[in-house]
């Protein structure tokens, strides 16, 4: 077996047995990263020496019987997350040549446990996009390919595509993502692979560059779902540096993967049940429905009544919080500047937002600024934060009835660059499945279950109690199981 | 509600972003093709609906309380690492009173 193709928890097995050293397994994803990456585009960044340095670190650690329970895994890092010494861009002109001097928690969590970093993977700027292509360092290519159209070049999702393609081609192990509206979700679904958004405050935000503070929340992905719970145990957990983060015991989610759902009840919204809807897509839930029936589980009708407000919503708390949390790049204590010769000040924060934030960041920085103005910010924020407490009132609602919840995890299957992007309302509808979860603060985790007639991956998403990401797993788990999901992207390392 | 152009470059200049003249109609249309398909939420009956905060399950209220004592500090030069501009511990703009 090609060493890029072992599981995270397969790979844990092989060092713990001495079957590979850190080394190795570093030096085969590295490899990976070198040949994959001029194709892909999956980092902005690569790390490959220090990634080197720091897996021979990891084997003296074991070696000396100090190994962590990520010992020597190589693992890509989402460019949102800062990590001191390593230049963090958040894909954004404007952060081009940030370096930050300190490291985030979930990251510094990582280390921690022995995680090596090999690079620092693509993302849509400032982690607002679906599709990659909003990236300052361009857009990132899907591993997948249509089967009978190869030379399509589809989107891998985002904004955590490039964390998703490496993942899928087998450059990396693991990586970490952060998810607003759906951004480790979609990009999960569009590349045949795991990831999982966990409760709102379950991982601290403190060194992740911000973007909607009450809706963002890091995650991992991995190619299965046990392997996103061992990730996940690292990154979770209470932070003082970040007072959203929960003060919550963070259980062992592994053990979670192996609970029987026999007696669950899992809820299916029929508000999910969209008009036009692909066939497959419907056919894709029908079956994982039957199988969690055939596992054991309660398959329940329930309704989430303020579902098709969520969007909608969404595009007016998440850019409000994105025009204050963005306001501070300002071209004077960090990131680029743009001056000319007579500017005064004004003119130096105009000239250097202008040119340093891409179209969509510019679009929903004015969005947000104006839903916040005078006179607006009743009908439009106040009104939004209104209809936020009405969907969350849903789910405790359905919460009565049911103990997760199972849907459809994107509308469709990965699609080509220059599709939906006439019309940026097209683009957002991208996240009509996950977006609520973020804006309940829920758990939702994405898998793949199926192809299409393409040979695409598709996905299911489940969703659960706030802090019940347990539950989530083990749903995600026997879905897992009864999928048996086999199908490799074309481009992949060992190919 | 549909935004002027008037009003397209005032939320522009409160945004700090640079606006040339002729990208004025383009950015008036895509904010108005937003805000348009925004504007359902007016439909929504929010009477008597506390507005949700914050993203925490449970509310404000489930969150920590710390100290309120300084807890970092004394960082000049790793904060001045990343300055465009710098004067000794002092980052650098353009001069602001004449």
């Amino acid at each position: 077996m090609h060493p890029t193709d072992f599981t995270l928890s397969g790979a844990l097995a092989a060092l713990n047995e001495g079957a590979i050293s850190a080394e190795e397994l570093t030096r085969a994803n590295v490899a990976a990263v070198e040949a994959l990456n001029p194709k892909l585009n999956a980092f902005i960044t690569t790390t490959s020496e220090q990634a080197l340095d720091a897996a021979r670190a990891s084997d003296a650690r074991r070696k000396r019987g100090e190994a962590g329970p990520l010992e020597g895994i190589p693992l890509a890092i989402k460019d949102l997350f800062c990590t001191e010494g390593v230049r963090t861009t958040a894909a954004s002109k404007i952060l081009g040549n940030f370096i930050p001097p300190y490291e985030s928690t979930v990251t510094a969590q990582l280390k921690r446990d022995g995680a090596v970093f090999l690079g620092k993977a693509n993302l849509d700027e400032f982690a607002m996009g679906s599709s990659n292509l909003t990236s300052a360092y361009g857009g990132v290519l899907n591993p997948w390919q249509r089967k009978n159209d190869p030379s399509a070049r589809l989107v891998p999702g985002g904004s955590s595509g490039g964390s998703a393609a490496a993942v899928a081609a087998r450059m990396a192990l693991g990586a970490t993502g952060t998810d607003t509206g759906g951004s480790i979700r979609q990009p999960a679904a569009f590349c045949g692979i795991t990831g999982i958004k966990p409760t709102y405050g379950r991982c601290s935000r403190f060194g992740i560059v911000a973007f909607a503070s009450s809706l963002d929340q890091a995650g991992p992905f991995a190619r299965t779902v046990e392997d996103c719970a061992i990730l996940l145990r690292s990154m979770a957990g209470h932070d003082p540096k970040d007072s959203t983060s929960a003060a919550q015991p963070v259980p062992d989610f592994a053990a979670a993967c192996g609970r029987s759902v026999k007696g669950l009840r899992i809820g299916v919204p029929r508000e999910y049940r969209l008009d036009g809807m692909p066939a497959e897509i419907e056919k894709l839930w029908r079956q994982g429905l039957d199988w969690l029936r055939d596992a054991g589980a309660e398959i329940v009708d329930i309704s989430l009544p303020h579902t098709k407000y969520a969007l909608p919503t969404y595009y007016i708390v998440a850019p409000a919080e994105a025009s204050s949390n963005l306001a501070r790049y300002d071209g004077v204590r960090f990131g680029l500047r743009v001056v000319e010769k007579d500017s005064d000040l004004r003119d130096l924060y105009e000239r250097t937002r202008a040119e340093g934030f891409g179209a969509e960041v510019r679009r929903r920085i004015m969005i947000g600024t104006y839903v916040l103005s005078a006179g607006y910010y009743d009908a439009y924020y106040l009104k939004a934060q209104k209809i936020r407490a009405l969907i969350a009132r849903d789910f405790d609602e359905a919460w009565q009835k049911v103990d997760a919840i199972v849907t459809p995890a994107t509308p469709s299957a990965a699609f080509a660059e220059g599709e939906n992007t006439d019309d940026p309302v097209k683009m957002y509808l991208n996240d009509v499945f996950t977006v609520t979860a973020n804006l309940a603060g829920l758990p939702g985790l994405a898998l793949p279950t199926g192809l299409d007639h393409q040979g695409l991956p598709l996905g299911l998403q489940v969703v659960g109690r706030a802090f019940d990401e347990e539950t989530v797993f083990a749903v995600g788990a026997a879905l897992e199981r009864a999928a048996d999901f086999k199908a490799v992207p074309a481009m992949r390392a060992g190919a | 509600m549909s935004l002027d152009t008037a009003t397209v470059r005032r939320v522009a200049a409160l945004a700090r972003l640079r606006l040339e003249e002729q990208d004025v109609a383009r950015v008036q249309g895509e904010l108005n093709g937003i805000l348009g398909w925004i504007e359902q939420l007016q439909a929504v009956n929010t009477d008597g609906v506390e507005p949700m905060a914050g993203g925490t399950p449970g509310g404000v209220a489930a969150m920590p309380m710390r100290d309120d004592v300084v807890t970092d500090g004394g960082k000049a030069e790793a904060v001045l690492a990343n300055a465009p501009d710098r004067e000794g511990e002092y980052f650098g703009v353009p001069k602001v009173v004449e």
